[in-house]
């Protein structure tokens, strides 16, 4: 059983790891895109994948439960926030006359 | 090992955070940084193993005092994005530099100088049970040292009544186009957020007996909301009070006070709960509390000095 402890305890660490790499993918995005709207792609897309595996893998590690819900949720709400806040960062930039090769 | 490194690099962000925000010329990324120093506090309280200051720290700190910089930042360039306010150089700032080099030398030769704070955190812990909460923190704020918070009540609703003054009665207000109140996604995060808020206001409050919590805090979170009705036009503030905005206003104040009174009337001393009412007591004047918290923040923020319902 030993082994397959391992194992389980390895995938909740590989999650965590390859959230914490979405979420430095999307960073670099930030730093490096041109655009307002490249970088706001990069940005939501990377860092709300990343936010979930992160609470995938904490979930995992601590134990399933009551707590995983509040994981769940904290997911869920950083999406809705996420979502809402480059749509509105958007279509600010958009209203404002920014074109998608201006730099921001 | 690990702590203590995330622990130094939490500091050393810390004062690099101020350090920057402080010389910044670019308003605008001032009050960012200053956004993300207040994020950090938030980490920086869980750490030291406050949660209470943490939860204030996160809704007040970072939530509603962000929310206060942008809206100013907004009024200052007038909502148009290539207008990049460039802090001016004043002739105070080396003076003021050197006014705040003493007052933070003094903050660190009066805390080398302090004793330990063992003693008082022991007798806390040890009295608690007399309290009539669990959570220490709250039996400090409202039984042990409820005189503090009493008066601390007194200075948000002064604090207000001075944003009132400076107003004026006919302010204009929410004549400003905000935050697209049009757009669906906004009215889905409404409908979503805002009774989440009440959710979890309503919690917090709850847990203060036992758990880190209170008034403050379910206080600000409910704040949040009302900061979220008012910029989607859910809420429109009006420049003169109402009899229930003053009411909302003042309750808390009102509730605390009749209660720290009502032991004078059989002889008992001020504040003094009288014995097995006490948590009876401080869950009502922390719920009355709560309101007053929630309406005055929400009203500082929008500068209004009462809500009807909004337009949309």
């Amino acid at each position: 059983m030993a082994v397959l402890d391992a194992f389980y305890h390895s995938l909740g660490w590989l999650w965590l790891v390859l959230g914490a790499g979405f979420f430095l993918a999307g960073t670099v995005a930030l730093i490096r895109f041109p655009d307002v709207y490249s970088r706001l792609h990069a940005l939501t897309k990377a860092d709300n994948l990343g936010l979930g595996l992160i609470c995938l893998g904490m979930a995992w590690e601590l134990g399933w439960g009551r707590q995983s819900l509040k994981f769940l949720l904290i997911w869920l709400l950083a999406l809705l926030a996420g979502s809402v806040s480059c749509h509105l960062v958007a279509r600010f930039a958009l209203r404002s006359g920014l074109g998608p090769d201006d730099p921001p | 090992m690990t702590a203590t490194l995330f622990d130094a690099l939490l500091a050393l962000l810390l004062v690099w955070l101020g350090w920057r925000t402080v010389v910044s010329t670019n308003l605008f990324n001032a009050v960012v940084l200053f956004v993300i120093f207040g994020l950090l506090m938030v980490l920086c309280w869980a750490r030291l193993g406050a949660p209470d200051v943490a939860l204030a720290e996160a809704a007040i700190g970072a939530g509603l005092t962000a929310a206060l910089l942008l809206e100013a930042y907004r009024d200052l360039t007038g909502n148009d994005p290539h207008h990049v306010h460039d802090v001016e150089d004043s002739p105070l700032r080396w003076p003021l530099a050197a006014l705040c080099g003493l007052l933070f030398l003094g903050l660190v030769a009066t805390g080398w100088q302090l004793a330990p704070p063992t003693e008082l955190g022991e007798t806390v812990h040890a009295r608690v049970a007399e309290s009539g909460v669990e959570n220490p923190v709250t039996a400090v704020l409202l039984n042990f040292r409820g005189y503090d918070t009493l008066l601390e009540v007194a200075v948000l609703m002064l604090a207000l009544l001075g944003v009132w003054a400076t107003n004026g009665p006919h302010a204009t207000l929410g004549s400003r186009q905000t935050l697209d109140p049009d757009s669906a996604l906004i009215d889905a995060m409404v409908r979503l957020l805002v009774p989440m808020a009440a959710l979890v206001c309503s919690y917090l409050l709850w847990a203060g007996a036992h758990a880190p919590g209170g008034a403050f805090q379910a206080g600000a979170v409910l704040a949040g909301a009302g900061v979220l009705l008012h910029l989607a036009e859910r809420l429109q503030p009006l420049g003169t009070a109402s009899t229930s905005s003053r009411a909302l206003v003042t309750v808390g104040l009102f509730v605390f006070v009749a209660v720290a009174c009502y032991p004078l009337v059989y002889g008992g001393r001020l504040l003094a709960y009288p014995d097995g009412q006490t948590k009876a007591l401080i869950f009502l004047v922390e719920a009355a509390l709560t309101v007053s918290i929630a309406h005055s923040l929400t009203l500082m923020f929008s500068g209004g000095r009462a809500f009807q319902r909004g337009r949309r």
